[in-house]
């Protein structure tokens, strides 16, 4: 009752700062897109054209998505094209649409323990850093990043889950922590690249494993139901998507650069 | 290892150039943890000197538990608060999540249970002192609170910087419920932990060091104004 | 065994005891005490430590559960202070203090600082006063609701002897004021100095009660006589 009480004074208080003159939406996103200052560069120019501004959640995939389930985003913007499928499914978003993609690299301590320099079989490379018992940061977070790596580990018929902290360290942590915790102990870890390049604390730590296929990372968007969400901002939400997938934005997803280097590659349908 | 001179280098400059995110960041942190000391010790003072003085059944206990929440694991209290002010939660209607006011209730619950705990043991030393006299003086129940909290003013004071000092180092609470969320709802401790994330150390310890001079100068302004009116102050 | 004291005019007590006890934790610290104490005029408790006088006081005052009855004579309990032997002063200002009694009544405040000789200390704080200062604003403090009865616990006890020469004189002015007061103490010269009326407790009973006089010159219990030649063990 109290609470109840103190949470309205509360929400008077503050209405200033949240009810929002402006129309404003709110993204629960995967972490990679605004580490890696995407979100900077889209953002001000839908904003700019829209006069929408948008509220970016970022937390691991998999967390953004219990987040949207229970209708604390307007839009959902992650890369694990199964969960989002299963999302949608479910009737907790509608039109997922592919938005872009970039692909993930396997990086590692340059003295190379397992000697997988140069491959270009992601799976062979974890095979060689399983046998070679070499340490392993993995996110165990459920993230997008993390269940592309345990799709990588089906495919070895090695069990890294045996060797739990052992040389398969689960750091139950965001990419960035991870990054820093395989840097601390000279551990290989799987990375969007796009997080990697604008990693600051890279140590001696490089890419050693990249352009396979199976590495693909497909990121996809999601207007959260508003049959289930009521709260849904549908038709601003709806204006972000078809932003985000129409020219402008496909555009200025492929003009980001980080030290030159492009990282997202737009692929919504046209 | 470079981190240190290289933090500090860059808090300086971030401080000296006046950069607007980092002030706009700074106020929100003051903000969201002042507020939230603020309601703690509406709640907190009150409840300490009701334990403090009173006496009923199942007191003893009541202290145990008030005393044990002092440890409440701050991403516990976020996920608790993220339940009841999700969209799908009770107070959902609310659309509380992700602003400061979410933050502000967090801390608040976070840090109110120090304030009572601490209050009580302040304040139950001042009321053994106190008792008789005011017995005598024939002072009802109310009164005698209003009593003792002014006269243990100055030990409340240290109390509120307790609560004050957990709610603005805290993130686990903050980041569940605030969400992070750039010119919203991003205060120093997720800026700290976003930039760890980023793998920007040095930026993340010279925010850590602006955060820390942030306390100091808190806890510097309460340590004046106990000393400008502690000429009154009372051994 | 009842001991009245022989109050020398035909005037009803201010209370009258009769079978008063308290027991704390099992053991019985006051024992069917049965006493009176006239309207008029300075009554002493004396006896040794632990004979149970200060919880007499309290017990007297209300602070502390009792067996047997409290008579007030006609009507309620007078208006009635308890000083305590350590004053009890809040941390705040020597006016604050008053003020806490008197709300804004600073005239009378005032006047009563004034009569403890305090009148240049009111915006101190009361906490950094002299041993002698504080208890003197506890006595203003006291006098400031106005008692009917005044209850002293040792107010003298660790003052200097001008401290405590000051605040007998206060003591005698506010007795022939009409009020009466009710207080213990240790010292005997003291109680010669400003006692009418002493009775001596020992052991949770009252041994002897009588005009200040004469108990002080020629004690007629034992009891008496040991405690005030210096002989007794508590």
């Amino acid at each position: 009752m109290t609470f109840r009480a103190l949470t309205l004074a509360l929400a008077l208080c503050c209405a200033s700062a949240t009810s929002a003159d402006t129309p404003s939406i709110l993204v629960q996103s995967t972490t990679s897109t605004a580490n890696s200052g995407l979100y900077d560069n889209l953002l001000p120019r839908f904003t700019e054209a829209t006069g929408i501004a948008v509220n970016v959640v970022a937390v691991g995939t998999g967390q953004a998505i219990r987040n949207a389930q229970n209708c604390d985003a307007d839009v959902l913007l992650v890369h694990a094209k199964s969960a989002e499928e299963a999302f949608v499914a479910a009737g907790y978003g509608v039109s997922r649409q592919d938005l872009m993609y970039n692909d993930f690299v396997i990086v590692g301590p340059a003295d190379d323990p397992a000697g997988v320099a140069g491959l270009t079989d992601a799976g062979a490379a974890l095979s060689r850093i399983a046998e070679a018992e070499a340490l392993f940061a993995s996110r165990g977070d459920d993230s997008g990043t993390h269940k592309k790596e345990r799709a990588l580990w089906e495919g070895t018929g090695a069990d890294p889950d045996a060797a739990s902290g052992d040389w398969y360290r689960e750091t139950g942590s965001g990419m960035g922590a991870t990054l820093n915790a395989a840097v601390g102990m000279g551990a290989y870890t799987l990375t969007d690249r796009a997080t990697w390049l604008s990693f600051g604390n890279k140590g001696d730590v490089a890419v050693l494993v990249e352009h396979d296929p199976a590495l693909f990372n497909q990121y996809g968007v999601i207007l959260v139901s508003p049959d289930r969400c009521p709260d849904v901002k549908e038709e601003d939400g709806m204006a972000f998507i078809d932003w985000l997938t129409g020219r402008d934005g496909q555009s200025a997803i492929a003009e980001f650069t980080i030290d030159g280097t492009q990282v997202f590659f737009p692929n919504a349908p046209e | 290892m470079n981190d240190m001179a290289e933090a500090l280098r860059i808090a300086v400059t971030l401080v000296l150039s006046g950069d607007g995110d980092l002030w706009e960041i700074v106020l929100l942190s003051l903000r969201v943890s002042l507020s939230a000391t603020a309601l703690a010790c509406l709640i907190g003072m009150p409840l300490g000197a009701l334990l403090a003085t009173q006496r009923f059944a199942g007191r003893g206990a009541a202290i145990v538990c008030i005393n044990a929440l002092m440890g409440l694991p701050p991403v516990v209290v976020g996920l608790m608060v993220y339940l009841a002010l999700s969209r799908s939660g009770p107070l959902g209607t609310f659309g509380l999540l992700y602003t400061p006011a979410a933050m502000i209730i967090a801390q608040t619950i976070l840090i109110a249970p120090i304030v009572a705990a601490l209050s009580r043991q302040v304040l139950e030393a001042l009321h053994l002192e106190y008792d008789e006299q005011f017995r005598s003086l024939g002072l009802g129940r109310v009164a005698a609170i209003r009593a003792l909290l002014w006269d243990g003013r100055f030990a409340l004071m240290t109390v509120g910087l307790a609560g004050f000092g957990r709610a603005i180092a805290e993130v686990g609470a903050v980041i569940v419920v605030g969400g992070n969320i750039d010119h919203l709802t991003r205060v120093m401790t997720t800026a700290i932990a976003l930039e760890t994330s980023k793998g920007d150390l040095a930026l993340a310890l010279a925010l850590g060091l602006v955060l820390m001079v942030l306390a100091l100068v808190v806890n510097a302004a309460v340590h004046g104004v106990r000393n400008s009116e502690g000429q009154l102050a009372h051994a | 065994m009842r001991d009245f004291i022989e109050t020398g005019r035909r005037e009803a007590p201010r209370l009258t005891l009769s079978d008063l006890s308290v027991e704390i934790g099992g053991r019985v610290l006051l024992d069917r005490v049965e006493m009176a104490v006239p309207r008029q005029g300075i009554t002493t408790i004396l006896g040794p430590n632990g004979a149970g006088k200060s919880l007499l006081l309290r017990a007297i005052h209300g602070l502390i559960p009792h067996a047997g009855r409290i008579d007030w004579g006609q009507g309620a309990a007078p208006r009635q202070a308890l000083v305590f032997q350590k004053p009890v002063l809040l941390r705040r200002s020597v006016a604050a203090n008053m003020a806490f009694v008197l709300g804004r009544d600073h005239a009378r405040s005032h006047a009563l600082l004034a009569e403890m000789g305090l009148q240049d200390r009111a915006d101190q704080p009361a906490r950094r006063l002299s041993g002698g200062e504080q208890q003197r604003l506890a006595l203003a403090r006291a006098l400031a609701t106005d008692p009917e009865l005044l209850l002293l616990d040792e107010p003298t006890a660790s003052l200097d002897p001008a401290s405590a020469a000051m605040i007998e004189a206060v003591l005698r002015r506010v007795a022939a004021r009409g009020t009466t007061i009710l207080m213990v103490t240790h010292d005997i010269a003291q109680a010669r100095r400003i006692a009418d009326h002493a009775m001596v407790m020992c052991r949770g009973r009252i041994a002897e009660a009588g005009a200040a006089m004469r108990i002080l010159a020629a004690p007629a219990t034992p009891v008496a006589r040991d405690f005030l030649e210096g002989r007794l063990v508590p």
